[in-house]
């Protein structure tokens, strides 16, 4: 990218390099083939703005990724950063900073959507001088990464969030829990807190305001389970990571039984703005309830993945056509799955849905971290619940009955429908499950586990009857539903299925019509992809 | 004190009791499986399950953790109760089938067959054995062990383990049998905990009674009491003292004037 102009050229080579110095930095001409061609309009684009998947984009907060260096706190502070700090420290209240946080309409990024003034209001009344507060960074939704991105390209916007919330609600020590598996975010924020200490921004007396604050590094094990705040506290506490019942709040007894706030990443991250640019601001963007920006990560079946950062209240569609440049391959979109195993799918039919906290509830779906994958004719909506169900089940912690049992069986009941052993009555005996487990389970991992089933059969019941009824899967998917055979019109012999195939399933002789052993096809698909002449029937 | 309703009934209750302690004084009793005075409550069964009303609304909670608090409406026996206990019941039943604790709860509420895939387990993970260890002996030889489906109660490393003292505490709380406990001759051997503890011989009878391990441990925690109190096996402590009652020459109005 060039600046100021930002000029976007793509897939640049080191050899471009020169070029590019001598004619677009020196002379201003563009270099028409590193520009960037809409497949759509056909169309060569000059600037990023102009770029249908950044021009929707709203990069308030993941902005400056790109203008810093992680690992040096003086390009943060060249951006302005810890100027709001500074300002919270010198010219506001502890009061008066969660009442900014409260008029400006924040709710908790991580999923939950609780009011952040709210929760920093309620831990700051609650009894007792030691509080903490902790950034929830253990992300675990599948295919998301949006936390993930901001502690490796941005760690100081987050903890310059923590320490202002620190100071309003008057806590002395922090935590970062970090999911094992994020070693470079780990890294990047030891190497952040490091500078912040060096620059008096952390530790004792900070900026010479009195107020104390420190910040230390906590990583999890290797369990989904982890995200939810009392296990999380639990794992910190040195215990297993299992979930506690919530009748008290954490922000009472949380943390060593203490007063704890505990926020996601991209909530702390938040922080800074709204005192940057006042509540007032921050509250014109989003919709009435739902104010701010959100960071979606957008994968699966669309042109343009990545994380994009939009104003709450932008429609699917803007997000899957515009931003994301539809569907590949000529497909048709089915339905974009949101807020991962706790979420639903929001199908096709509802696609002009404006994208807040309260719409996405009202179709039964959620925020949750903000993943979002889309999805295309070629997906079967009961594998996609069978594959949610099944990861619950692996990092559900076991402790009580609904969820550790209830999510087994759904999953058992999903299974058969798959192979094509469903039964009559399945879809109500999963929805009567998926009641109980909803209602009765301990936390909310199986609080809202049922959650993909249940919007999939409001959905796309059609399909789960046709599974189990006529024992057919429309997107071809379910393995022991489907057949592959091989068109003898088309098949020319040429043998490379044949070659290919790891069960040795296929048979026939040079320029004879190949054959496929049902018996000992696996359905792996390998033949498909490699057929030349389109010889590959699925049925 | 705290002022609030369990099925339809006004009541008034000290404020740090559960809603489960708060009904069993009204004589209202719900059923339990993890459930036990003496050890912390863990909401692990979901047995208890019953219907809490606050600000009208509604949700369903475990009755052994949730506290009473001020004007909430209780109902441990309404549609939703018993819709949401039965199935709870009905996926034990599923896990357990032949435990009779959990077929005669299931069957109360009019459970007979599990509409699921029967395994063939006994523990239920209650996780009752684990905190009665831990908070009355104090030895914690035996916790849980993986996550979800494959979660089980053990010892570390699955094998023997160095402070089970084998005082049968775990199968005493087991609301299920689970815990078997084998005694033979000079040995009690406890298989799922890999226990297997030499039991000491009586002075006076000659039969073996408690586990050396267990002995040893109660004298390390009671030191003021005799020595000679654990050389004899409860049954001849027993008939010594009623010889020495018998012989004594204390008028029995002794004991029992007013």
């Amino acid at each position: 990218m060039i600046h100021p102009e930002r000029i976007f050229y793509q897939q640049v080579q080191p050899d471009d390099v020169a070029e590019i110095v001598s004619e677009t930095i020196v002379k201003n001409n563009i270099i028409d083939r590193l520009l960037y061609r809409d497949p759509r309009t056909g169309k060569k684009i000059k600037y990023e703005n102009e770029i249908p998947f950044y021009k929707k984009q709203k990069r308030l907060i993941f902005g400056n990724n790109v203008k810093m260096d992680p690992t040096k706190i003086s390009d943060y502070i060249l951006l302005g950063g810890y100027a709001s700090l500074s300002r919270v420290l010198f010219s506001m209240s502890s009061e008066e900073v969660i009442q900014e946080i409260s008029r400006s309409g924040l709710r908790g990024r991580g999923g939950g959507g609780f009011p952040t003034g709210r929760k920093w209001q309620f831990c700051r009344n609650a009894p007792g001088d030691t509080k903490y507060v902790i950034c929830n960074a253990d992300e675990g939704d599948p295919g998301a990464y949006m936390d993930r991105s901001l502690l490796e390209g941005n760690p100081h916007s987050v903890l310059e969030g923590m320490i202002i919330g620190a100071y309003a609600i008057g806590a002395k020590e922090g935590y970062i829990y970090v999911r094992n598996e994020y070693p470079l975010a780990v890294n990047n924020v030891r190497v952040a807190l490091g500078q912040v200490a060096e620059y008096g921004f952390l530790g004792k007396d900070i900026l010479g305001s009195g107020f104390n604050f420190t910040i230390q590094i906590n990583r999890g094990g290797g369990a989904f389970v982890c995200g939810e705040s009392t296990a999380l506290i639990a794992s910190v506490e040195g215990k297993v990571g299992e979930p506690r019942a919530k009748h008290i709040h954490t922000v009472e007894s949380g943390l060593w039984g203490r007063p704890t706030n505990l926020n996601n990443v991209e909530t702390w991250a938040n922080v800074p703005l709204i005192i940057a640019k006042g509540a007032d601001w921050y509250s014109k963007i989003g919709t009435k309830e739902s104010k701010g920006t959100k960071i979606f990560s957008l994968v699966g079946k669309i042109e343009n993945t990545g994380l994009v950062e939009v104003p709450m209240g932008i429609t699917l569609r803007e997000i899957v056509h515009g931003i994301g440049g539809g569907i590949p391959h000529g497909k048709k979109f089915k339905a974009v799955q949101t807020g991962g195993p706790s979420g639903g799918c929001v199908p096709e039919k509802l696609i002009d849905l404006p994208v807040d906290f309260e719409e996405l509830t009202r179709v039964g779906s959620m925020m949750g971290s903000g993943g979002m994958i889309v999805m295309d004719e070629d997906t079967c909506m009961v594998d996609l619940a069978k594959y949610f169900l099944r990861f619950l089940q692996d990092e559900s912690c076991g402790k009580c009955t609904s969820c550790r049992e209830g999510i087994k069986r759904m999953l058992q009941i999903l299974t058969r429908i798959t192979q094509g052993k469903g039964e009559e009555g399945d879809i109500e005996l999963l929805e009567e499950l998926s009641g109980v487990v909803a209602d009765t389970s301990l936390c909310a991992l199986g609080g809202t586990a049922p959650n993909p089933v249940l919007t999939t059969i409001r959905y796309f019941r059609d399909e789960y009857e046709a599974h189990i009824k006529d024992k057919r899967c429309s997107a071809k998917v379910c393995k022991d539903l489907i057949t592959y055979t091989v068109d003898r019109e088309k098949c020319t012999g040429c043998l490379l299925c044949k070659k290919l195939c790891p069960e040795k399933a296929i048979e026939g002789e040079r320029k004879e019509p190949h054959l496929i052993d049902q018996d000992k096809c696996i359905k792996c698909g390998i033949c498909l992809e490699n057929c030349k002449f389109e010889a590959i029937l699925v049925e | 004190m705290v002022r609030l309703i369990i099925d339809d009934q006004e009541v008034e209750v000290e404020k740090d009791l559960s809603i489960l302690e708060a009904a069993k004084k009204m004589g209202i009793e719900i059923p339990t499986l993890c459930y036990h005075e003496a050890l912390s409550p863990q909401g692990a069964c979901r047995v208890c399950t019953v219907e809490i009303i606050r600000k009208a609304h509604s949700i369903l909670s475990t009755a052994c953790t949730y506290p009473v608090q001020a004007g909430i409406e209780v109902k441990t026996d309404s549609e939703k109760v018993r819709k949401a206990r039965g199935l709870i019941l009905e996926l034990l039943l599923a896990r357990c089938p032949n435990v009779e604790s959990i077929r005669d709860l299931a069957e109360k509420m009019g459970i007979k067959k599990p509409r699921f895939q029967t395994d063939d387990e006994e523990c239920i993970l209650c996780g009752l054995c684990v905190r009665v260890c831990q908070e009355v002996v104090g030895v914690s030889s035996i916790g849980f062990i993986n996550r979800g489906v494959t979660r089980e109660v053990t010892t570390p490393y699955q094998v023997h383990s160095d402070v089970c003292i084998g005082c049968g505490a775990c199968a005493v709380v087991c609301p299920t049998g689970a815990i078997k406990i084998e005694d033979h001759q000079n040995l009690r051997k406890i298989p799922l905990w890999h226990t297997e503890l030499e039991r000491k011989r009586c002075k006076v009878c000659g039969n073996h009674f408690a586990p050396q391990a267990e002995i040893d441990f109660l004298k390390r925690k009671k030191d003021e009491l005799p020595e000679d109190l654990f050389e004899v096996c409860p049954n001849c402590r027993r008939s010594e003292l009623a010889k020495k009652l018998s012989l004594t020459k204390i008028p029995r109005s002794f004991y029992t004037k007013t």
